[in-house]
């Protein structure tokens, strides 16, 4: 790895005023991923700031009953919170889906958020890659294709995005709060991350300094009764193939109301807001369900490896939504 | 399960004597042997798959501080004998396959070396390449004798035989290119002293330190007497570590151009998907012939797999079907192709693990024609004698394997028919198939055995891979002398100790222990029960200790519970039971734990593993145990490996036989045996991914 400088931040303002002045300047935080890529060749920052440090690590509830999570919390304290449990259970069972529990101990909420695909040719420095150095080509549209992304991908770049959480968090409709050199500000998701375009090097829309300080998590009932399905062929520690982060609410069999939003099929956490809208007010059948799953993944352009994964998405959704009508029946 | 005097220490379930240590970080691996002055290397590797390399600019990596040396095809040394291409590092400006070796770079800090090297400039001029083995590959050849010791076997008139069968099965199986993943990577630490003629210093990770001095004397023109290899611990090789590699030559070239210096190499995890070993895919064709009632007329068997272009390494996948059912007529052949790949090398029960896949799943299939049971079809095909060599058995235990497995797994009333059990989103199977390893003892091991303050200390240069190979030769001795295994010390892992052979073909246990027992027993009749201080006896294994009238084997029968979802086509396996006959069980905790382990990595061949070649970059993609899946806790539900109580004195004097790799073989084809009866899918091709139940049975 190439030799840099690693100074340990104290507050998030001087955090931002460093980086923000260094174009070699990246941050620091549980370190899970770009440790990796420092080892690897894939980052080659001059200076490391570790803000780990120097965010909040703690959960609290806003009085508009908005729940804020510090950008330090743990992936595994969000996971166990009481706060999470009870009211999001589909953002706890993404959190638990994800990597293993070393690595979720030292994982942040923030560095969750901007962890950066694990497309394999993303991370050898000896293949092309558009992602990491712009204008050399797409490896994996043509190579091993298995884990590419089948919605919103564009020439450039077919890469996935590999957060649990993030797709939980997408499902939720959260804010995540951004300081920058020019103050603070709130982005919504889905709106974080990007879609590839031309552009596949920007993951997400922040800019060099910016430093996510909190996540927001609405006040959402619908989410109480909600859930997160991770289908990939290890039982654990591994990527999703697909996954579905879904809250249903049901009234006198028909759908009230439903988030849906998927994992391991696009650049970004994919909203799914063609299946959410084909079903708002439809009855909780089986149908319906592959109605909505089939109008959301009628746009996808999967290649010849991953074309398994369009049918798996529609499964997966209604396999989704029907252990939520399950529950409900309860 | 105990098999001995209660007396004696063979048959107890002793931990491993160094297990506290490892647990507590204390029993010092190669890497972290201290040594004076420690320097780093990292090379630097190939990217193109095939070519030449044009040019290499050192510059910018020699002026970074902490640079040592910065080396090349043309600055490294010419070694003395290069016969084994493998060992030609930096000899020549060729590649071969892409991971190769092409540079290196010391320097006193690993990150110094590693940054370096990411400095050196290669310029590599790349000629068309083939990495993939294609059914029917235009370039197949017969390999070799010493590759593959009789490719081909042919009794009877098996196409005849074909031709007039009542049942004619004919299915192709694959199973992909694989990485063994020990968890400790291969790593080196070479220590070069130029006073006098030179000595060579060598701590590393391996399973034999006597076959690594050989090969590297060899190598670099040395007399044995000049080189010491030491490997106290081993974090596992699953056999990747059963030869010298590339990167031990590049490290002791290094340490030769830096005289007094350790030079410290361990291999990145991605390092070693190129430079030390993986098992070749292979493409097998089974063709049985069969009565309606099950017996078998014919058995044809032909595997094709790929080998290197800089050496040839035949995984002998067919054999198996020489010896596992009575059918009077039979062939098996292997063909090989030279491809611009990585070399392979020996993976955990090499030939017999991905040929008792191929071949067990088509007894399955067979069975499911004739709607027979699986069990009661092997049991109709149960040979008098070993088919190909006409030989009595010493012990041939399959089908009380198969039974007493039947009945402790739950087999019995178990519904035929495939997809016909569903349990919630899931259909639910099980499934059977045999297993088999030819028992192997290595001669020319020599054990020592000196008695000093009340203390009996064994020497053999053997390797304790993680297998508790010190544990159990201690046991071995102990009971040989008559002595309690307290007063039994073990020094094994360093070539300075009595020659002994590699721990690999599950030959360990049997090929050392058989010279342990020789060399109590030489030392008891020099020096009786009331040895003087300093009394001495030594002895080597003896040629003549496997009878040579009788065919020895060990056996096994492996069940398993498959799920599948019908949504996801997700494959779980929440129940696999092993049932082997391995002769006398020196050491039940250590036996047992080989049994699981091989059944763990049968479930994850079965599963997940594969090694995915991208054909244009000549590339394995998944470099890393992040995506180079294998079986983790969560996949692991139930193992049980249990065996028979026996013991069998033609195999060795201790009545024990091989356990190292049986567990593997035959796992993956219970694993899909299961799955189809779980689904009605049968897949042919590993590993069984869920896009395979899914695009099947899905809506």
């Amino acid at each position: 790895m190439k030799p840099f400088d690693y100074t340990r931040a104290h507050d998030p303002a001087s955090a931002v005023q460093t980086v923000a002045e260094e174009p070699g300047a990246r941050y620091l935080a549980g370190g899970t991923n770009l440790v990796d890529h420092l080892k690897l060749g894939v980052a080659a920052p001059e200076h490391v700031v570790d803000v780990r440090g120097a965010l909040d690590e703690t959960v609290t509830e806003l009085e508009d009953g908005r729940i804020r999570v510090g950008a330090a919390v743990s992936n595994s304290a969000l996971a166990a919170h009481p706060l999470v449990r009870s009211r999001y259970p589909l953002l706890s069972a993404a959190l638990l889906a994800g990597a293993s529990g070393q690595l979720r101990n030292a994982a942040t909420t923030g560095g969750n958020l901007l962890q950066r695909t694990r497309c394999p040719y993303f991370q050898n420095t000896t293949t092309p890659c558009n992602k990491r150095e712009p204008g050399s080509g797409c490896s994996a549209r043509e190579g091993h294709g298995r884990d590419n992304a089948v919605l919103g991908v564009s020439q450039e770049c077919v890469a996935t995005h590999p957060s649990d959480m993030a797709v939980a968090l997408t499902a939720l409709g959260a804010e995540v709060r951004v300081l920058g050199p020019e103050g603070e500000r709130g982005v919504p998701m889905p709106g974080l991350h990007r879609l590839p375009g031309h552009r596949p090097e920007h993951d997400t829309v922040l800019e060099h300094g910016d430093l996510i300080t909190a996540v927001d998590l609405p006040a959402l009932p619908l989410a109480a009764r909600s859930t997160y399905r991770k289908v990939r062929e290890r039982a654990s520690y591994a990527f999703a193939l697909v996954s579905v982060a879904a809250a249903l609410q049901i009234r006198e069999g028909v759908v009230a109301d439903v988030r849906l939003a998927l994992g391991g099929v696009a650049h970004a956490p994919w909203r799914a807001h063609h299946a959410e809208q084909v079903l708002r007010g439809e009855p909780a059948t089986e149908e319906a369900f592959r109605a909505a799953a089939d109008a959301e993944l009628a746009q996808a352009r999967p290649g010849a490896d991953n074309a398994f994964k369009v049918p798996l998405a529609v499964n997966t959704i209604c396999a989704t939504l029907r252990s939520l009508t399950t529950q409900e029946d309860r | 399960m105990s098999t001995t005097s209660p007396a004696g220490a063979v048959g107890r379930p002793l931990p491993r004597t160094e297990g506290e240590a490892k647990v507590a970080g204390h029993a010092p691996y190669a890497y972290e042997q201290p040594v004076r002055d420690p320097v780093y290397l990292h090379p630097v590797l190939s990217t193109v798959a095939r070519g030449r390399v044009v040019a290499v600019e050192t510059a910018e990596a020699q002026e970074r501080p902490g640079v040592r040396v910065v080396l090349t095809h043309e600055n490294a040394e010419r070694l003395a004998r290069t016969g084994d291409r493998e060992f030609a590092v930096l000899q020549e400006p060729v590649i071969a396959f892409r991971g190769q070796i092409v540079a290196a770079v010391v320097a006193e800090t690993p990150e110094e070396a590693r940054y370096a090297a990411s400095l050196v400039r290669v310029q590599e001029r790349a000629e068309e390449h083939d990495v993939v083995l294609t059914q029917g590959h235009p370039r197949l050849y017969r390999p070799g004798e010493e590759a593959a010791p009789g490719a081909d076997s042919e009794q009877g008139e098996p196409d005849a035989e074909l031709e007039r069968a009542e049942v004619v099965l004919d299915r192709t199986y694959r199973t992909p290119m694989e990485h063994n993943n020990p968890m400790e990577p291969h790593t080196s630490i070479a220590l070069w002293e130029d006073s006098g003629q030179g000595h060579l210093t060598l701590y590393d990770s391996t399973q034999g330190p006597h076959t690594v001095r050989e090969t590297l004397s060899g190598v670099f023109g040395l007399d044995p007497g000049q080189v010491r290899v030491v490997s106290p611990h081993v974090g596992g090789g699953f056999g990747s570590k059963g030869s010298p590699h590339a990167h031990n030559v590049l490290a002791v070239v290094a340490a030769r151009a830096l005289p007094g210096h350790g030079v410290k190499f361990a291999l990145t995890r991605q390092q070693t998907f190129s430079l030390v070993g993986h098992r070749s895919p292979t493409i097998q064709r089974l063709r049985l012939g069969a009565d309606r009632d099950g017996r078998l007329r014919a058995v044809v068997h032909d595997s094709e797999e790929h080998t290197s272009t800089v050496k040839e390494f035949a995984e002998q996948s067919a054999v198996c079907s020489r010896t596992m059912y009575a059918a009077p007529h039979r062939r098996s052949t292997h063909r090989l192709t030279a491809l611009d790949v990585p070399i392979p090398f020996w993976m955990r029960a090499p030939g017999e693990c991905p040929g008792m896949y191929a071949s067990e799943s088509a007894m399955d299939e067979l069975a499911h024609e004739l709607d027979m049971d699986p069990i009661e079809l092997r049991e109709r095909n149960e040979p008098e004698r070993d088919p190909q060599s006409g030989r009595p058995w010493s012990d041939r235990s399959l089908l009380r394997c198969l039974r007493e497995g039947a009945e402790r797994f739950g087999w019995h009333g178990r519904d035929r028919r495939p997809r016909a059990r569903r349990e919630g989103d899931w259909w639910v199977g099980t499934g059977v198939a045999a297993a088999f390893y030819p028992h192997v003892v290595i001669p020319g091991s020599q054990a020592r055995i000196e008695y000093a303050s009340g203390c009996y200390t064994l020497r053999i240069g053997a390797a304790d891979i993680g297998t508790g190979a010190r544990t159990v030769l201690g046991q071995i001795a102990a009971d040989a002398l008559e002595v309690p295994v307290e007063r039994v010390r073990v020094e094994i892992g360093d070539s300075s100790l009595p020659q002994a052979s590699v721990a690999g073909g599950s030959s360990g246990t049997s090929s050392w222990g058989s010279a342990v027992v020789a060399a109590a027993r030489a030392f008891t009749e020099e020096h009786g029960a009331a040895p003087g201080e300093g009394a001495r006896a030594a002895a080597t294994t003896p040629e003549e200790t496997v009878a040579e009238d009788h065919a020895v084997y060990s056996f096994g029968a492996h069940f398993a519970e498959a799920w599948v979802n019908d949504d996801t086509g997700e494959v779980r396996v929440p129940r696999m039971y092993g049932l082997f006959s391995v002769g006398r069980v020196i050491n039940p905790r250590t036996v047992r734990s080989q049994l699981i382990g091989g059944m763990v990595m049968g479930l994850s061949m079965a599963l997940h593993e594969h090694s995915v070649v991208d054909e244009r970059r000549g590339l394995v993609v998944n470099q890393d145990l992040a995506q180079y899946h294998v079986a983790a806790n969560a996949d692991v539900a139930g193992v049980q490996a249990e065996w028979l109580e026996q013991s069998d004195t033609r195999a060795t004097p201790m009545g024990s036989r091989g356990a190292g790799e049986i567990g593997i073989v035959g796992t993956a084809a219970a694993v899909a045996n299961a799955a189809h009866h779980a689904t009605g899918v049968r897949v042919r091709e590993l590993p069984l991914t869920p896009d395979r139940f899914l695009v099947e049975t899905g809506p």
